[in-house]
């Protein structure tokens, strides 16, 4: 036992590494690691310790230091480290730009395009400045639904005017309560009975006037929602009535959910015929249509000879946009070739990482010799290059994702448009970034792991 | 692990306490050990095992293809038993390097067989061989091969990823070796800003943390004037006196001279020097 002897040495030199030599174990296995293990209890279970603590494994060169390693590899040169990521920050920002701006423009394109503004048509009389300030130049004529629902393509038309009451209250009950405080009267509106489809309204109980209220000038009124509330009118079922003035109207209906026009909502609304009978209602305002998508320029067209024949210019149509199908194939191209540029980038950012990494493993042939020797594997040396390139490629695709995000945003800004990006995608294209330094790296780890240790270690550093 | 440094060692103190009555000379030669050839166990030893030696040459051959094929090394025998410090000297092409890479698990004979503890690594898998430098070899290079962007302390650390010292020890480790070789003051220093014989300290601290066999030194002193030199082979004399396994190869007479054994190499032929 020839170390027995040195051992009073030991003890006189009581330095550390003085208890770090080998040391011998009984048994067959002699792995000098298991020091860890207290010195009895090792040599209880001496013989099996040995082999089972090598399969369990100590810390050899697990995940954290394959990461720590190849953090300390990236971060020794940063210069390099950002020459390296510009080729994927490019690649993956320009295509989160890509499919960020495409996606806000769908996004814009479908607030514009939303079915009512797509198919809503207002048709009005045409104003003319003069010295008592603005007046129509035209008239929407009583049988204005007659005439413009011939037109192709119109599927519903409404036309509406406001009624002057004058100072005539409107209550539910004619009290003449003078303590009672005032309330502010709701609007009387005159409709023609297809207004309500044409505005899309919805019935919320009793039913619209129809044609034969408006010719026989009947006393009846349609409520909106909210002037029902107002005065207290919630079920018509027993036909309640309401007082304009002092004459009495039956209130038929309550609606609401009107898209446009919601102005109704807070009016009380009578046919048309009845309004000219009891308030002498002289003209209609606006008249609202709606058509069937694509039928614009026709309905702009015609429709003012079909209410003014004489004098055409005396009325207004304003009809939706058309959406500009040549303008939509444009933007596809111009989506195509920026996703082919960022395809591009994204593959010289690859090809930026390889060259790079290749390079880096020729630098350090010293120090994979240095490592083999030290005991790593091909596996653990092809690792470190393999996760290093991936960190370099994920953090382009980081930086890119985020570059990508910020230009999206900031281009939404300046043209007023929400910004929308999927944060699935940013999150995928950084990924991505990852991805591809790794297949970069694949060929430069496959030459790390097979530097041979004895050609690295004979120069250099 | 707070009480690392006196729990991490103690079963070394436990045999230390047991070898006790056991006088050593402090020289650090054991006069009473003589190079010989499977020659264990100890006269007064309670629980005398057969312990191989940790290096055990058979018949090694290294030739190198060509034409005609080099041979390195020619039916080389050697036994290092534990605890010897020997030295290879040779002139340069005398197989020194190969011996070396052999010694190292870094390269295969052509022929015969290298026993390491005993074991055959004639067949083992280069897996296994990477495992086996980690925890049993410790190298030492002439050109020190420290990394220069890494802090003294993680060029130490370094041989600790591999070896598979526990993640909990290695820093405690890392700064017992480097107390040991006295750079305890420079463990945040760039390797680049140290002198060469510091920075050979800091090769030979990173080669004994994961407490090796055999410490394997490749013309440790080539870079070193000849003060540094001295430092450094004082070094070396001590942790030989400690209990570890020295083979130094080298080219220079003085060097090799502070050897308890001298082999001498030439054409691939081994031959003690008495």
């Amino acid at each position: 036992m020839l170390r027995r002897l040195r051992a009073p040495n030991v003890a006189a030199l009581s330095s550390a590494i003085s208890r770090m030599r080998p040391r011998r174990v009984p048994g067959p296995s002699r792995w000098p690691l298991l020091r860890r293990t207290p010195w009895a209890r090792r040599r209880a279970a001496a013989v099996t310790a040995a082999a089972a603590d090598e399969r369990l494994g100590f810390d050899r060169f697990g995940l954290r230091d394959l990461v720590s390693e190849a953090a300390h590899g990236i971060g020794a040169r940063p210069g390099r480290l950002v020459l390296t990521i510009i080729g994927t920050v490019l690649g993956i920002g320009s295509l989160v730009v890509t499919v960020g701006l495409a996606q806000t423009a769908a996004g814009q394109i479908a607030r514009t395009f939303d079915a009512v503004a797509a198919t809503q048509v207002v048709v009005e009389p045409a104003t003319a400045r003069t010295q008592g300030g603005e007046r129509a130049t035209g008239t929407i004529p009583w049988d204005v639904e007659d005439r413009l629902s011939r037109i192709a393509g119109v599927e519903h038309v409404g036309a509406i005017a406001t009624v002057n009451v004058g100072d005539l209250r409107i209550t539910a009950v004619p009290v003449n309560d003078p303590s009672a405080p005032t309330l502010a009267t709701p609007q009387v509106m005159a409709t023609t009975p297809g207004m309500l489809d044409a505005v899309r309204g919805r019935i919320v109980t009793g039913r619209y006037f129809d044609a034969g209220h408006d010719e026989r000038a009947d006393r009846v009124v349609v409520l909106g929602a909210r002037a029902a509330q107002r005065l207290g009118v919630h079920r018509v079922d027993r036909q309640p009535s309401i007082f304009i003035g002092d004459r009495s109207y039956t209130v038929i209906g309550i609606i609401d959910d009107v898209k446009r026009r919601s102005d109704l909502l807070d009016a009380v609304i009578m046919p048309v015929g009845t309004a000219r009978a009891d308030f002498n209602l002289v003209g209609l305002e606006q008249a609202h249509l709606i058509m069937a998508v694509g039928a614009g320029p026709v309905i702009a067209e015609q429709a003012p000879y079909f209410l003014e024949p004489n004098n055409p210019e005396s009325i207004t149509v304003q009809v939706p946009p058309a959406t500009s199908t040549v303008r939509e194939n444009v933007q596809a191209d111009i989506n195509a070739i920026f996703l082919a540029l960022g395809a591009v980038a994204l593959l010289v950012g690859g090809l930026g990482i390889a060259n790079v990494t290749l390079l880096s493993v020729r630098e350090r042939t010293g120090e994979i010799g240095l490592r083999r020797a030290l005991g790593a594997t091909k596996r653990n040396i092809g690792n470190q290059f393999l996760m290093e390139s991936g960190v370099i490629g994920l953090l382009g695709g980081l930086v890119g994702a985020a570059l990508g995000v910020a230009i999206v945003v900031a281009v939404s800004l300046s043209k007023e448009w929400t910004p929308i990006l999927d944060t699935p995608i940013v999150v995928a294209a950084a990924l991505l970034g990852g991805v591809i330094g790794l297949c970069a790296g694949a060929y430069p780890a496959l030459k790390a792991a097979g530097v041979e240790p004895i050609t690295a270690l004979r120069g250099g550093t | 692990m707070t009480q690392d440094p006196a729990g991490l060692f103690e079963p070394v103190l436990h045999q230390a306490e047991v070898a006790g009555p056991v006088a050593a000379p402090v020289s650090g030669v054991d006069p009473t050990r003589t190079p010989q050839p499977g020659g264990t166990g100890h006269p007064a030893g309670d629980h005398v095992e057969v312990i191989p030696p940790v290096i055990d040459l058979r018949g090694l051959s290294r030739s190198f293809p060509g034409d005609p094929p080099v041979e390195a090394l020619r039916r080389v025998d050697l036994t290092v038993q534990r605890g010897e410090y020997v030295s290879i000297v040779g002139p340069s092409g005398s197989g020194k390097s190969t011996l070396l890479h052999i010694l190292g698990l870094l390269d295969r004979p052509t022929a015969g067989d290298f026993l390491l503890d005993g074991v055959s690594t004639a067949t083992v898998s280069e897996h296994e061989r990477a495992r086996l430098r980690g925890g049993r070899i410790g190298f030492v290079f002439q050109a020190f091969h420290l990394l220069p962007h890494r802090s003294v302390l993680d060029n130490v650390l370094l041989a600790t990823l591999y070896s598979g010292v526990p993640r909990a020890e290695r820093r405690d480790r890392a700064l017992a070796a480097l107390d040991r070789v006295g750079l305890s003051h420079r463990l945040d220093f760039m390797p680049t800003v140290l002198s060469g014989g510091e920075r050979q300290r800091v090769a030979v601290a990173r080669a004994v943390i994961s407490s090796p066999h055999v410490l394997l030194a490749d013309e440790p002193t080539g870079n070193l004037d000849s003060v540094t030199s001295t430092g450094v082979l004082d070094l070396f004399e001590e942790l030989h006196a400690d209990g570890l396994t020295l083979v130094v190869i080298t080219h220079d007479a003085a060097v090799s001279a502070r050897a308890q054994r001298q082999v001498r190499i030439s054409d691939g032929t081994l031959s003690e020097v008495a």
